[in-house]
């Protein structure tokens, strides 16, 4: 099973942070690979580049240059790049793949004209191309465009691989919201799209477990009409698209979420509050219920980051912290790594009716359960 | 037999039949009751006439004949009335002296079943053993990344929805805005097929209105019943336990008078209205209640003379096109309740039913399709149509759900699939099978037949007289000889228990998948079988 370790803090910190607290699970994970997904970027990402698109994934030289093509093609300048192409010898079992970038853009003209969703629609588009691109000859492998955010992707061991990288050192790299996932690769072949955690449109998801209801709810994504629900490498990508689909689509509250994927029993829902309004929703999103088991962490576009359970709660969960920065984690002494001093009392294991939200201030771990009224936009 | 009988091209010898009855003169005490319980009157009580020529040592004396008496049974050679191998003669036999025997070598009798000139009509369903959804495997077990779930310990969500379901974004509209919600019943998965009023005998839709009721109110679980064409008792339209019954519309309407009448009087809805279009083994024909079941209370409920055959004519008489169909019967039925009641049509599994399908996807009251495949049974067809004709279920409804999920519909609305569901036993086997290919419910008739009331019909034509009224358990009878042998309190009581029965072992299937919480309606991927042709078609996978 992977080991999840997520960090939401009012200062940017060194992803090393969360990948050291992965090391201290490396019993839970085998460690065929790591994911990072850092939001609220620090340095120059976020004093000059504020609203800038940054595309990140890894290039080949030809790679590199058929990007800067495309991008040129579309209107889009290259701003600021972190590029790092190894010269050490990758740890064992991470091929040599080239350049791992971090590319800002400044948009073409006229793109300011355009509105939230159109923007974010061509950034999907052109996510989506370039992938397809990189597909025949693996020139280019992207993991996001979209801005305030850079996601890493490899093959191996996390620890070996961040210092392979060198993720501590710069500090432009140093984000507000970082998801990182040990993996471990038992159902699948080792495939760096199936790595967590997934991005689209500002939703970010991991999970671990395996998703038992993967091809009826893949199916029902994929029908909703909307680009980006594709790919579908890992069983677990629907979790971040039904978060997607979630919030953006239906423009609900993340409280909602747990009730899309693990609803209320009718007897449970019975003298609730929102009965009414859950029933709709039990019953016209039934396709996207899951099985478990798993634990979901996710951020979203305001910062905020969130744990779920299933219905079960067959998976471990925690979260911790104190003023200022806050931990979610697979196991507890992920979470003691990195923030030993906090009042270990108020840490919080989510159980299965529980949606555990920690705002972008990270003042305080915010609670709520399924049986509680939902807030009144809903 | 006469010693000079005349051998005509028709003239069959015992051995020429499909079924022999073997009789045992030692253990014989001639009491009578199988010849008197034969439904087919195949046998009957003979004096044998023997004659014995006693030829004596030595020549002085002659030879002497000697005759003697015996009593016995007689098997008849006529094909009118051949053996049907019900067993019933060796069920009231109190010595086991008799019961018929298949003779497996012999195909004569068929030859000659159609006598007069009229192909043979019988009931039952196809007369082939051979099911595909018992070739499917359920192979996804979970092991390690998801730990299998318990069984038994688990809190299972076995229920489904019948009833248009709003796609997301419109159903928080609808919220919203307080408009109209389509009726959506959440139900058991496996429904209790049309079986009409009419078609079977009183005592048999007692025990399974019993059954279901008890189902439904002592143990919980929302079982459902379609009546079948042919009217509704009036005092269970009238009563609270209609809301366990999915009333039907066919295309004879028999019985419909008496259901509109009761509109006004109805203290609860129906669950849902049932518009039978075709059934899966008599495709593209009609129903065929034969005279021989047309009684006073049958004539009554549906309107019509005693001692007529009924046939309801193939299609709706008053509808041009299935088009207008959809879109003219469904809103007036929903009109009828109000649009407080799902009305969805039921077809034979054919080559058009993606056509009827995709009308349905459009048309807002639609509340689902049933889909009846050629291994659906039937009161009476005729032998080729039951054999011969119509669309298996597997490809016919996977075919359907693929066209859903296309157009993003695949909650929307829901598929019922029939026909051949437990043929070989295995009902919740076969029923997980077709949920995993899309089904969001499955129906049975015949299953709830053999395992509620022990009807004696297999695949191998065996018995399969349920046409003529002469059921010899009295399910399908009206003649009250017949059906005072079915006790309703025992139907009830079987009723139930493969409903329970049927509950765990369906839990014993989708728990080793990891799944609980929701029905695995389309999880395709858990399903394999062993022919290639068959995977492809059904995009499962190739296993050996």
């Amino acid at each position: 099973m992977c080991r999840l370790f997520a960090l939401t803090s009012r200062d940017p910190i060194s992803p090393m942070l969360a990948i050291n607290a992965l090391n201290t699970m490396k019993e839970g994970h085998d460690g065929s690979g790591v994911g990072l997904c850092l939001r609220g970027l620090g340095g120059r990402f976020e004093e000059e580049l504020q609203g800038c698109p940054i595309l990140s994934g890894i290039f080949t030289e030809a790679g590199l240059r058929r990007l800067e093509q495309y991008t040129m093609d579309h209107g889009f300048k290259s701003q600021y790049s972190i590029l790092y192409t190894p010269e050490t010898e990758p740890p064992e079992g991470t091929p040599v793949r080239g350049t791992y970038a971090a590319i800002a853009y400044k948009v073409p003209r006229g793109w300011k004209e355009l509105t939230a969703a159109q923007q974010g629609q061509k950034l999907v588009e052109m996510r989506l191309e370039l992938r397809k691109m990189g597909e025949e000859d693996g020139d280019i492998m992207v993991f996001s465009f979209w801005p305030d955010t850079i996601i890493v992707k490899e093959v191996g061991d996390p620890l070996e691989i961040g210092e392979w990288l060198q993720l501590g050192a710069n500090r432009n790299l140093y984000a507000r919201h970082i998801l990182a996932q040990g993996r471990q690769n038992t159902n699948y072949a080792i495939n760096l799209y199936a790595c967590h955690p997934f991005f689209i449109e500002g939703v970010a998801s991991m999970t671990n477990g395996e998703n038992t209801a993967f091809i009826p709810i893949m199916e029902y994504m994929q029908s909703r009409n909307v680009t980006g629900y594709s790919g579908y490498q890992s069983d677990s990508e629907v979790f971040t698209h039904i978060a997607h689909y979630t919030t953006k689509r239906l423009g609900l509250d993340i409280r909602a979420y747990k009730h899309v994927i693990t609803p209320l029993m009718d007897h449970e829902m019975a003298d609730h509050p929102d009965r009414e309004f859950l029933a709709t929703l039990k019953r016209s999103c039934r396709k996207m219920i899951i099985d478990g088991p798993n634990c979901i962490i996710g951020t979203l576009d305001d910062g905020s980051m969130f744990m779920v359970q299933d219905r079960k709660k067959l998976r471990p969960g925690i979260v911790g912290g104190k003023d200022g920065i806050y931990a979610f984690s697979s196991e507890v002494c992920g979470i003691d790594a990195v923030i030993p001093d906090r009042d270990k009392s108020k840490d919080f294991q989510p159980m299965h009716l529980d949606t555990v939200i920690v705002g972008p201030d990270c003042k305080e771990i915010e609670t709520c359960s399924q049986k509680d009224q939902l807030p009144r936009q809903l | 037999m006469l010693t000079e009988r005349p051998i005509t091209p028709s003239t069959l010898g015992v051995r020429d039949l499909n079924w022999q009855i073997e009789w045992d003169k030692d253990l014989c005490t001639q009491c009578g009751r199988c010849t008197s319980v034969c439904p087919v009157n195949a046998i009957e009580l003979g004096v044998h006439r023997k004659r014995e020529i006693k030829t004596p040592a030595g020549l002085m004396k002659k030879a002497e004949n000697e005759y003697s008496i015996f009593y016995g049974i007689r098997q008849k050679t006529d094909p009118a009335y051949a053996c049907i191998g019900c067993s019933m003669c060796n069920m009231v036999c109190p010595n086991n002296a008799i019961g018929p025997k298949r003779e497996e070598g012999s195909t004569t009798q068929k030859f000659h079943n159609d006598r007069g000139g009229n192909p043979r009509t019988r009931g039952g369903r196809r007369n082939s053993g051979e099911s595909l959804l018992d070739q499917i495997k359920f192979m996804r077990i979970s092991m390690l990344t998801d730990p299998a779930l318990d069984a038994g310990r688990h809190e299972f969500r076995l229920n489904t929805l019948l009833g248009r379901v709003q796609s997301p974004e419109e159903s928080l509209k609808t919220y919203q805005e307080q408009g109209w919600k389509p009726p959506v019943r959440e139900i058991y998965p496996l429904v209790i097929g049309g079986m009409s009023f009419g078609a079977m005998s009183p005592n048999m839709w007692e025990g399974l209105q019993m059954g279901v009721a008890y189902l439904n109110e002592e143990l919980n679980m929302p079982v459902r019943i379609s009546t079948g064409e042919g009217g509704c008792p009036p005092r269970l339209l009238r009563s609270r336990f209609l809301k366990y019954v999915i009333l039907q519309i066919a295309s004879g309407y028999f019985g419909w008078d008496e259901i509109i009448h009761a509109i006004p009087e109805m203290k609860v809805d129906p669950c849902a209205i049932e518009i039978k279009y075709g059934q899966g083994a008599k495709p593209g024909d009609g129903g065929l209640l034969m005279w021989y079941k047309v009684n006073k209370l049958i004539a009554a409920i549906r309107g019509v003379p005693e001692g007529v055959s009924l046939p309801s004519p193939p299609t709706h008489q008053t509808q041009y096109s299935i088009e207008e169909s959809v879109a003219k019967m469904i809103q007036s039925m929903s009109m009828a309740w109000g649009f407080r009641v799902p009305v969805y049509p039921k077809i034979s599994a054919s080559s058009t039913s993606l056509a009827v399908l995709n009308n349905l996807t459009r048309n807002p009251y639609a509340a689902g399709l049933a889909i009846d495949g050629e291994d659906g049974g039937t009161g009476a067809a005729y032998n080729v149509s039951m054999n011969h004709m119509g669309h298996p279920i597997a490809s016919n409804l996977r075919d359907c759900y693929n066209a859903l999920v296309v157009t993003g519909k695949q909650n929307e609305l829901p598929l019922i699939a029939g026909g051949g569901i437990g043929k070989s036993g295995n009902l919740a086997a076969n029923a997980a099978a077709l949920i995993m290919l899309g089904a969001s419910a499955v129906q049975v008739g015949k299953y709830v037949m053999q395992a509620g009331a022990g009807c004696l019909g297999s695949e191998k034509d065996r018995c399969n007289v349920c046409n003529i009224g002469v059921c010899p358990k009295g399910i399908t009878s009206q003649d009250p000889r017949l059906y005072r042998r079915l006790d309703p309190e025992k139907v009830a009581e079987r009723v139930v228990d493969f409903y329970l029965s049927f509950d765990t072992e369906i839990k014993k299937i989708i728990a080793p998948l990891g799944r609980s919480t929701s029905l695995p309606i389309g999880m395709a991927d858990a399903l394999g079988i062993s022919d290639r042709a068959a995977a492809d078609r059904l995009g499962i996978k190739y296993v050996v």
